[in-house]
């Protein structure tokens, strides 16, 4: 039977207002905002939505999400499950913690290379906390896997991989053999989204908690210690910019004093 | 690998021709490299391109690497990664930048691993700090920046699209082309192209147009976006549009702009019905004359703009587009 890993990432809600977005500076940490709780990472849900179309195409197949986060990563887990996947695994130990994209690969790969067998990884693009899109390229390298890039659609037929890649000035379609590592962008579609008794559901379904010594990975390669990258600043830019507001007693006033102002500007 | 020195340049070729942001991370590298007192190195992997090195050369390049092969011909990571990281092997640099574009956001990563070394994708300021490269990108969508430094050698980056100020062309200066056979294994090439499409629209290219009229969520249909687009007409523009416009299938995938579309840096952006969320903006990042016409006074847009007015496009844009046609034909 088809195996399919899907990783998913908690990761503080992207939509948040720029007005609340703070960061602390000392800790070079993003404060959470009152009232906004941290979401699954939206193209890695659309991983799992590839991988729930696959086993709606194929008839059968096993889904594991899985994640490396804190404890409260679990929420993102609970989401992909209530989707519709069948497990979860769940890497959390202060070992993994402040890793870079090179430390959270390695964790990434062991605990994939644990799930063994199985045919085909999904990732999001890029995560939209560091929006980076390293990651899945490098769990690819560590376990000698073909990576295709961000994908619009993912197709599996008699053990081929089908995919179409967005590119930008259009699209191209790759096939390769499975296993891969596929990551998913945004053209895909839109994700299902769970009911209620989804949920209920999922609530029941398996999810494991491993540890660094779980993975057999030396915790000095994971974490910050593991990191290659060292992050030496996070700050807010400013923006500088003073909106001057035209105002006229009629749209179509204000429409032509617009105009007429970027005119006099030879903007027009 | 030690002594590494040089700032090495992945250049990128497009319709045959070099892309610019090949002259843009060349006109970085010479800053970097005139500051750590090291050469410029660039490396150009295709089919057919050994007759590009001399324009890489012209654009800051001391030494230019050639990989021409066939199984060159299209990019695809399995066949290019081990040209390129041959390259790296040649040339030793203590910098490597590529350019956050299709090629360079799926090339990096891996090119990155096999060099034992991390990188920082999507750069908008590159800098040297007591010898070491200062990367500054922006995150959380753009509400933030970080600066990063690389603990390994070499030092490796993605150049963000239009941040970096190309150098004159000085087709006098000279320079030295190596020639790197590939040593590509066919049989490591594990994926295939299958098709390929072009959506390119006609008219001019979102990248190369001084007036670009973006197009957001609250235009709320695909005929609205004809509006848009006979306003950029008439002021010899193109149209753009934020990912939930092409989300909607209200205009093509290849005109949106943002952090995960276009990187555009027009005179003039025209947003209209847009919110002006941070990863819109992420692709406007070198834009100064942002205008907007939205209905909430409160939008994020207008932090960014030079004037906006608050109101219903479809009250304003086309007593606009009237205004500006006779402005244009006075
Ligand atoms: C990782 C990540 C990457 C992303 N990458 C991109 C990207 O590359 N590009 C991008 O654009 N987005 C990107 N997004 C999405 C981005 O966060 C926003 O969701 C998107 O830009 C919003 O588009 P919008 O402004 O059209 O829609 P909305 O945010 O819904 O805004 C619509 C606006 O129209 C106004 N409006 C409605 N009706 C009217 C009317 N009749 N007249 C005037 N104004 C009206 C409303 O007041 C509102 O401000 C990304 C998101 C994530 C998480
Ligand atoms: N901590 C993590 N847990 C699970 N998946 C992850 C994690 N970090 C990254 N990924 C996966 O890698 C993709 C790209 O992440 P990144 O390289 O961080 O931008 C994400 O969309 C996820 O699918």
């Amino acid at each position: 039977m088809l195996h399919m890993i899907c990783c998913v990432k908690q990761v503080p809600d992207p939509e948040t207002p720029a007005s609340q977005f703070k960061v602390d500076e000392a800790t070079k940490k993003v404060l959470p905002v009152p009232g906004i709780q941290p979401v699954p990472d939206e193209y890695a849900i659309l991983g799992v939505e590839a991988a729930l179309r696959i086993r709606d195409a194929v008839g059968e197949a096993k889904i594991t999400i899985l994640t490396l986060g804190p404890e409260a990563a679990r929420d993102a887990v609970k989401h992909a499950l209530a989707m519709g996947a069948d497990e979860g695994v769940q890497l959390t130990d202060a070992a993994f913690e402040n890793g870079d994209s090179f430390a959270t690969a390695r964790a990434l790969a062991a605990a994939i290379k644990k799930l063994e067998p199985f045919d085909l990884v999904l990732c999001g693009r890029q995560a939209p906390d560091w929006d980076v899109g390293v990651t899945p390229s490098i769990v690819a390298d560590i376990l000698s896997l073909p990576c295709i890039t961000r994908a619009s659609n993912v197709k599996v037929s008699d053990g081929t991989l089908q995919v179409e890649r967005v590119l930008s000035d259009g699209f191209e379609t790759v096939e390769a053999s499975l296993p891969a590592v596929v990551t998913v962008s945004n053209e895909l579609g839109e994700p299902r989204y769970p009911q209620l008794k989804q949920i209920m559901a999922a609530a029941k379904k398996q999810v494991s908690v491993w540890s660094a010594g779980d993975l057999g990975v030396d915790s000095s390669q994971l974490g910050a210690a593991g990191s290659l990258l060292s992050l030496d600043r996070l700050y807010v830019p400013v923006q500088d910019v003073k909106c001057e507001f035209i105002e006229g007693e009629t749209p179509e006033e204000s429409a032509e004093k617009l105009a007429a102002k970027l005119r006099e500007e030879k903007l027009i | 690998m030690a002594n590494e020195s040089g700032v090495l340049v992945f250049g990128e070729v497009e319709e045959g021709a070099l892309a610019s942001i090949s002259s843009e991370m060349l006109g970085a590298a010479r800053r970097l490299a005139d500051q750590l007192g090291q050469p410029v190195q660039a490396a150009l992997l295709g089919q057919g391109v050994e007759s590009l090195a001399q324009g890489l050369i012209a654009a800051g390049a001391d030494k230019v690497y050639v990989v021409d092969d066939p199984a060159l011909a299209e990019y695809q990571s399995d066949a290019f990664l081990p040209a390129a990281e041959k390259v790296c092997r040649e040339a030793n640099p203590s910098i490597v930048l590529l350019g956050q574009t299709d090629v360079g956001r799926d090339l990096a990563p891996r090119l990155a691993f096999r060099l034992e070394t991390a990188v920082a994708m999507d750069c908008l300021d590159l800098a040297v700090s007591d010898g070491r490269l200062v990367m500054t990108r922006a995150c959380y969508g753009g509400n933030a920046n970080a600066q990063h430094t690389c603990k390994t050698m070499p030092q490796m980056a993605t150049v963000r699209v239009k941040s970096q100020e190309p150098l004159a062309p000085d087709s006098s200066r000279q320079g030295e082309v190596v020639k790197i056979a590939a040593g590509v294994d066919a049989s490591a090439v594990r994926t295939k192209i299958t098709d390929r499409r072009k959506e390119e629209a006609e008219g001019i290219r979102l990248e190369d147009a001084e007036v670009i009229v973006g197009g957001g969520r609250g235009m709320g249909s695909v005929e609205a976006f004809q509006t848009l687009e006979e306003l950029a007409g008439l002021m010899k523009g193109a149209v753009g549009a934020t990912r939930a416009a092409c989300d909607m299938g209200w205009y093509p995938i290849p005109k949106q702009i943002g952090l995960t579309g276009k990187v555009v840096s027009p005179t003039l952006y025209i947003a209209v019905a847009i919110s002006g969320a941070s990863q819109h903006m992420a692709g406007l990042s070198g834009t100064k004359n942002i205008i907007a016409v939205n209905k909430d006074p409160e939008a994020n847009i207008f932090r960014y703009c030079r004037y906006g007015i608050v109101g219903d496009w479809k009250t304003v844009i086309p007593p606009f587009l009237n205004k500006v046609r006779e402005l244009k034909s006075g």
